[in-house]
């Protein structure tokens, strides 16, 4: 199903179209953005000239109806482009993810016709960019203690309080935040020249370098009424609704980068000689290779039915929990097993998996950590919510 | 004014060719649409963009894997395909597989004014196909071109083609055969919302009967030719690395020129 490792042929169960938003989105990152992604990595930067291609392939707004400007494709073809995306990198794969699921997604679920009118084409074409505030210095896992807050004044709300690990905070044009009012907590769209509104970056991350990372600092931010989603109801269902479609992105995304960093390394142990036979012969490297390529087609069989499930309205956040935690922890495993097995070259940038290796120290931590997965699925099967 | 790109469905350029039985081993093959393929359709998409063409057709004879062959070409930009699948078609030869396309252009109607092919495909490297074709509809026809221009109303193209040393530049009549080559243009990624729309841009299925075509004149029995036997490339043997002082170095190698292979 992913070039190269398909070993259950589940090219058969995909359709034509599928199969051309994946090859269309593999080509496009192998051809435009892995050459180039070993420096930014490096320098911790982001070309946003990049942005107008992505958007021109349509990988902004891929589930977004037509009527808005976008490509009306499947949750699954989603995840398609998503895998595609992080077999080069999650980062990359990160700026779509939060573009389509944690902005275009609230905006169209939750907005006014008014509001996706007048963000959703944009979003589109990319020359608005989303963020999306939520989690806070004091609230990770837990956001429902955040202390941002949005009082209720003449004619809108006043935001104030501050939001970090924001992804595509120091580009975006407008962010999803997420505050509470005295009944709960909303979602507002708060653009970028707003006054008191701060986005800045946050440097020596060592992973997700290619990825602008940011602080949201909200003084005496004043938004109009317009830009309160309407159509969120209070408190964290609408913003857990964001995540749970993130979340499946990720689990699609993480299969992506373990297929990149098995395939590295079985080719590199077959072509790499020492001791007079290829690194590749060795029984302990077989056994290796074997774990890796069971475990990448473990998640491949995961996320193609959670995909299945999702468009058929099926897929409970249980699953998605499910997939994230286990793609995402066996992303890391390969990726380490990969770094591993090409030695010394192994650290290096050229060879791409120690980039993915340092990428998956975050997407086993963002959106739902992996014990805070364990935990939703414990409480799935326990019926007792050990949160608190 | 219509133009008719013609695809055919390959192997992907990094499959690992393997043999069964004497035949291509297809259990682990994936497709895609021949690459020179690509360069005739986003060539005949240009043309319809530049307001020069009507209707660009894309047409394949393949098993059913050929659609999505069609289908690519429809989400670059092509308007509808047609797909020429039988089961007798297995077997034939490029001078039946020429025959066959030309009886579907004949079906679809004759008024095209400029037939694109990709000047080879990656798999068979024939380039036999665009050759026959233009043979059979006795039409002019300029091969592996790297510029095109199209000028229907005076009823002519001009095609430069890559020689040695320099370019042909042909002129020709409409309609006209071209085939196609890197350099000719850039074939854009489709797009994701044109993706989701060739999903329901139509494809029209033919069967040899529907071409008034009967088995004995397609697949192994209609065909010149025959392939008695398949065989991979020698394995590459590892490289031998000289190493040395430079003076030592030249003369390894001298000698291993003169000596071992025999060059100089």
């Amino acid at each position: 199903m992913i070039k190269g490792v398909d070993f259950m042929i589940m090219e058969e169960f995909l359709a034509e179209e599928e199969k051309i938003i994946r090859d269309t989105t593999r080509k496009f990152v192998e051809k435009e953005v892995l050459p180039i992604i070993g420096d930014h990595y490096d320098k911790g930067t982001f070309p946003t000239e990049l942005i107008p291609k992505i958007a021109q392939l349509g990988l902004l707004g891929i589930t977004t109806p037509p009527e808005y400007g976008g490509a009306g494709a499947s949750y699954f073809s989603y995840g398609l482009a998503c895998q595609e995306l992080e077999w080069c990198d999650s980062g990359l794969r990160s700026l779509v993810s939060v573009q389509n699921s944690l902005c275009m997604y609230p905006i169209y679920t939750y907005g006014s016709e008014e509001q996706k009118e007048k963000y959703l084409p944009k979003m589109c074409t990319g020359e608005t960019i989303g963020c999306f505030g939520l989690t806070e210095p004091d609230a990770g896992s837990d956001p429902a203690s955040m202390r941002t807050t949005a009082k209720k004044v003449d004619g809108g709300w006043v935001l104030n309080g501050n939001k970090i690990w924001i992804t595509n905070a120091p580009i975006a044009q407008i962010a999803v935040v997420w505050a509470k009012t005295e009944e709960g907590v909303r979602g507002f769209i708060v653009e970028r020249d707003t006054p008191g509104f701060e986005t800045p970056e946050i440097k020596k991350k060592m992973s997700l370098r290619f990825s602008p990372t940011g602080e949201i600092v909200l003084e005496d931010c004043f938004v109009p009424d317009e830009n309160l989603l309407p159509g969120s109801t209070v408190g964290m269902k609408a913003p857990f609704s964001c995540l749970n479609r993130a979340r499946y992105g990720i689990a699609w995304g993480a299969v992506g980068a373990a297929a990149f960093c098995f395939e590295k390394a079985l080719n590199y142990t077959k072509d790499r000689v020492q001791f007079g036979k290829p690194l590749a012969s060795f029984q302990l490297v077989q056994r290796d290779l074997a774990d890796m390529f069971t475990e990448v087609t473990k998640c491949q069989l995961l996320v193609y039915r959670l995909g299945r499930l999702f468009d058929e309205g099926r897929a409970s956040h249980v699953m998605v929990s499910m997939a994230k935690k286990t793609c995402t922890m066996t992303a890391a495993q390969v990726a380490r097993k990969a770094r591993e097995l090409l030695g010394g070259n192994g650290v290096s940038l050229e060879y791409h998996v120690i980039r993915h290796l340092c990428n998956m120290e975050t997407t086993t931590t963002y959106e739902g950590t992996d014990k805070i997965h364990s935990l939703i699925i414990g409480r799935y099967l326990t019926g007792i919510n050990a949160f608190r | 004014m219509k133009v008719v790109v013609f695809c055919k469905s390959v192997p992907d350029t990094e499959t690992r060719v393997k043999l069964k039985d004497n035949r291509l081993d297809k259990s682990e093959i994936k497709y895609i649409l021949n690459p020179y393929d690509e360069f005739a359709v986003e060539e005949a998409v240009r043309m319809k963009e530049a307001g020069k063409v009507d209707e660009v057709v894309a047409i394949s004879m393949g098993p059913e894997r050929a659609r999505e062959a069609l289908r690519s070409a429809l989400a670059i930009g092509a308007d509808r395909g047609i797909l020429i699948k039988d089961d007798v078609l297995d077997g034939s030869d490029t001078y039946v597989t020429a025959k066959v396309l030309v009886k579907a252009l004949e079906k679809d109607g004759a008024e095209y004014g400029m037939l694109l092919f990709g000047q080879q495909a990656i798999d068979g490297d024939t380039w036999h196909v665009p050759g026959q074709v233009a043979e059979m509809l006795g039409l002019p026809q300029a091969g592996s071109i790297i510029k095109l221009e199209v000028d229907p109303d005076a009823g002519k193209a001009v095609a430069n083609r890559l020689v040695e040393g320099g370019e042909e530049v042909h002129e020709m009549s409409l309609p006209c055969v071209v085939t196609c080559r890197k350099g000719l243009n850039e074939p854009r990624y489709p797009s994701l919302p044109n993706i989701m729309k060739a999903k329901r841009k139509p494809i029209q299925d033919y069967s040899i009967a529907d071409l008034d075509l009967s088995p004995e004149e397609v697949g192994k029995a209609g065909s010149f030719t025959e392939v008695l036997s398949y065989s991979l490339p020698p394995k590459k043997e590892a490289g031998r690395k000289v190493e040395g002082e430079p003076e030592e170095v030249v003369q390894a190698l001298v000698k291993f020129l003169k000596e071992e292979i025999k060059v100089i």
